[in-house]
């Protein structure tokens, strides 16, 4: 079932690539860039269970990055991407060690990454080398060399080429002994502890490896759309974007984060064509969201019967396992 | 360095200010303190309850303070059905599920609030919304004084509902001991939901004291949730006396924070005092009074 469903997205995936519309193409990049970052989210969201409200902070960070090397120094803008992988692993250790030695978890955790997001948007917004609120305007000079596509299908390939990465990284998770050590962390902190797993290390090397794809997923915003600026970086809305792609779909679950991608767009797509109101698709995200949480606590991927391999975890690690 | 009296100032509007951020944090704490969960749709509650205030003025011809009143009954209600037909429902008393589903709640709310009442910024016009009084050097509005007056009130009644009535007694119960609650005949789901209901109703007696001081639009619950979850937590979260004193203390951050660090790098300063007193001292100045 797992396999079939992965062949037959690959098969979607690559179908713009011989079609020629541009619309179908755009669709897909976008899909295929929501799926990244929810993907960039549910390593440590849904593998993890670190429930973040921030995770804009590493995106912004990479966007930022990327945007200031290329204008303000001249450098090569395809630096950008080990830069921001970097960025964003630092940025994940640091408030993953701060974080998780205060012993922050569960709701406190949602709430001190949503205060990092916000001080980084304060941040951005003040100072002189992201240009405050004005934002930053990458001038637009088409050529691979710059990072910037003429034809869409170059762009689709390369977000399609981090989405890959993303999902080794997932599919690491869900088969390494690291990612059954996280996986019993997210269970039962307690129970994990008595097995000798550091919390404090998994947890915060979980974050890290977030970070890093989740701040790519920046650069490419940047390269994509050519302007950056302090909302669109750091807001709760982008945030709140990860969690949700990531939770529809699945969370914890190596292709929850795509079929998550496919749902939001074909969704928005659809009622964009039916409702023009602002604010209407996020609305229904919003009540989907509270359905998932209340009947498929797996998403989409528990529906199709490739949700968490929760039940491979022993019985005391289980959540109402034998420990308390 | 600003001048003495601009300082004094700045300090006095903080205090005015923070004593309606105290009614916000009051209800969040309230809800904190009894169901153990942390409410993320407080802000996008308050905005609703500011649209609220706004049409009772703008179409209703209220006073806004005279609007404290019917605000404060429609917002009980409003979070009573929340609690008892949504969030109740679909957290069933996990953590992750709780503050997943409040958040989708503020989803929705934001994004309802989007649709019918568009992106635009909204204020209300008062006859007395210049009006100000001279204290010594100072110049202090008459609005922030008059919401300030009625916030501090409106908390000293909570306190004596929750000290002195049956109904806050039970709830009290219900906060230290659900089951021992039950086996004496209090039903905590019922007090769960008017919990609930209490917390969201000091949102709409603060939405209105906002309101002559404040602007509303579909967003304005995002300044208002890091706020009133700052004051909770700066407090200890649970607390009565800690959401009073956080709420000035932020209220008085943020105004002086303004005045050093200008307005775009101002509100810095709440975010820090979030993080700091999350990492170093999680309890908060008060433990929580049971």
């Amino acid at each position: 079932m797992n396999r079939g469903l992965g062949i037959a997205i690959a098969m979607v995936a690559l179908a713009p690539f011989a079609l020629s519309s541009q619309f179908l193409v755009n669709l897909a990049m976008l899909t295929a860039f929501s799926a990244l970052l929810g993907q960039g989210w549910n390593l440590s969201g849904g593998f993890g269970g670190l429930t973040s409200f921030g995770h804009a902070v590493f995106f912004g960070l990479g966007a930022y990055a990327v945007a200031i090397i290329q204008t303000r120094w001249g450098i090569n803008p395809w630096f950008g991407l080990p830069l921001a992988a970097l960025l964003g692993a630092v940025a994940g250790t640091v408030l993953g060690l701060a974080a998780f030695r205060a012993g922050l978890r569960g709701s406190y955790f949602a709430l001190v990454t949503l205060a990092f997001a916000e001080v980084f948007r304060i941040l951005a917004n003040s100072l002189d080398i992201t240009k405050g609120g004005l934002g930053i305007l990458i001038p637009l000079r088409p050529a691979v060399a710059n990072f910037q596509f003429a034809d869409r299908r170059a762009a689709y390939a390369v977000v399609l080429a981090m989405l890959g990465i993303a999902m080794l990284a997932a599919v690491w998770l869900h088969r390494s002994r690291f990612g059954a050590r996280l996986a019993a962390v997210r269970e039962n902190e307690d129970a994990a502890v008595a097995l000798g797993i550091p919390l404090v290390g998994t947890k915060t090397r979980a974050l890290a490896l977030s970070g890093a794809i989740t701040a790519t997923g920046g650069v490419l915003y940047a390269q994509m759309f050519l302007y950056i600026d302090p909302s669109i970086a750091f807001g709760v809305d982008r945030s709140v974007e990860m969690l949700l792609v990531t939770m529809i779909g699945g969370a914890g679950t190596v292709l929850g984060p795509v079929l998550g991608a496919i749902a939001l767009h074909l969704i928005e797509d659809t009622t964009r064509i039916l409702i023009q109101t602002p604010g209407f698709a996020l609305m229904l995200y919003g009540l989907i969201l509270l359905a998932i949480i209340a009947f498929l606590p797996d998403g989409i991927a528990g529906l199709l019967g490739t949700g968490q391999e929760n039940n491979r975890l022993p019985l005391p690690l289980r959540e109402g396992g034998a420990c308390p | 360095m600003p001048s003495a009296d601009i300082l004094l100032a700045g300090l006095v509007n903080g205090l005015l200010t923070g004593g309606v951020y105290a009614l916000v944090a009051l209800g969040l704490t309230l809800i904190y303190g009894v169901l153990h969960i942390v409410n993320f749709a407080h802000g996008s509650l308050l905005m609703v309850a500011m649209f609220g205030a706004w049409l009772a003025v703008d179409w209703a011809g209220l006073d806004p303070y005279v609007a404290v009143v019917p605000m404060t009954g429609i917002m009980f209600l409003v979070g009573y059905a929340l609690y008892a037909g949504v969030i109740g429902r679909i957290s069933q008393g996990d953590d992750k599920r709780i503050l997943l589903a409040t958040l989708g709640v503020a989803i929705v709310l934001d994004n309802l609030a989007l649709a019918v009442f568009t992106g635009d910024t909204r204020t209300i016009d008062t006859p007395y919304q210049f009006a100000v009084i001279e204290a010594g050097p100072l110049l202090l509005g008459v609005p922030r004084l008059i919401s300030f007056a009625v916030a501090l009130v409106l908390a000293g009644l909570l306190w004596a509902f929750m000290a002195l009535t049956d109904t806050g007694r039970a709830i009290r119960a219900v906060a230290r001991e659900p089951e021992g609650a039950r086996l004496v005949g209090i039903r905590p789901e019922r007090i769960f939901a008017l919990s609930y209901g209490i917390g969201i109703a000091c949102l709409g007696a603060a939405a209105c004291l906002l309101l002559p001081t404040f602007y509303v639009s579909p967003q304005v619950g995002n300044v208002f949730v890091l706020i009133a979850f700052t004051i909770v937590v700066l407090g200890g979260m649970g607390s009565f006396p800690g959401a009073v004193v956080g709420g000035l203390i932020i209220g008085v951050t943020e105004s002086l924070g303004g005045l050093f660090l200008g307005e775009s790098l101002g509100p810095i300063g709440v975010s820090l005092v979030f993080i700091a007193v999350l990492l170093f001292r999680p309890t908060g100045l008060f433990k929580a009074a049971r």
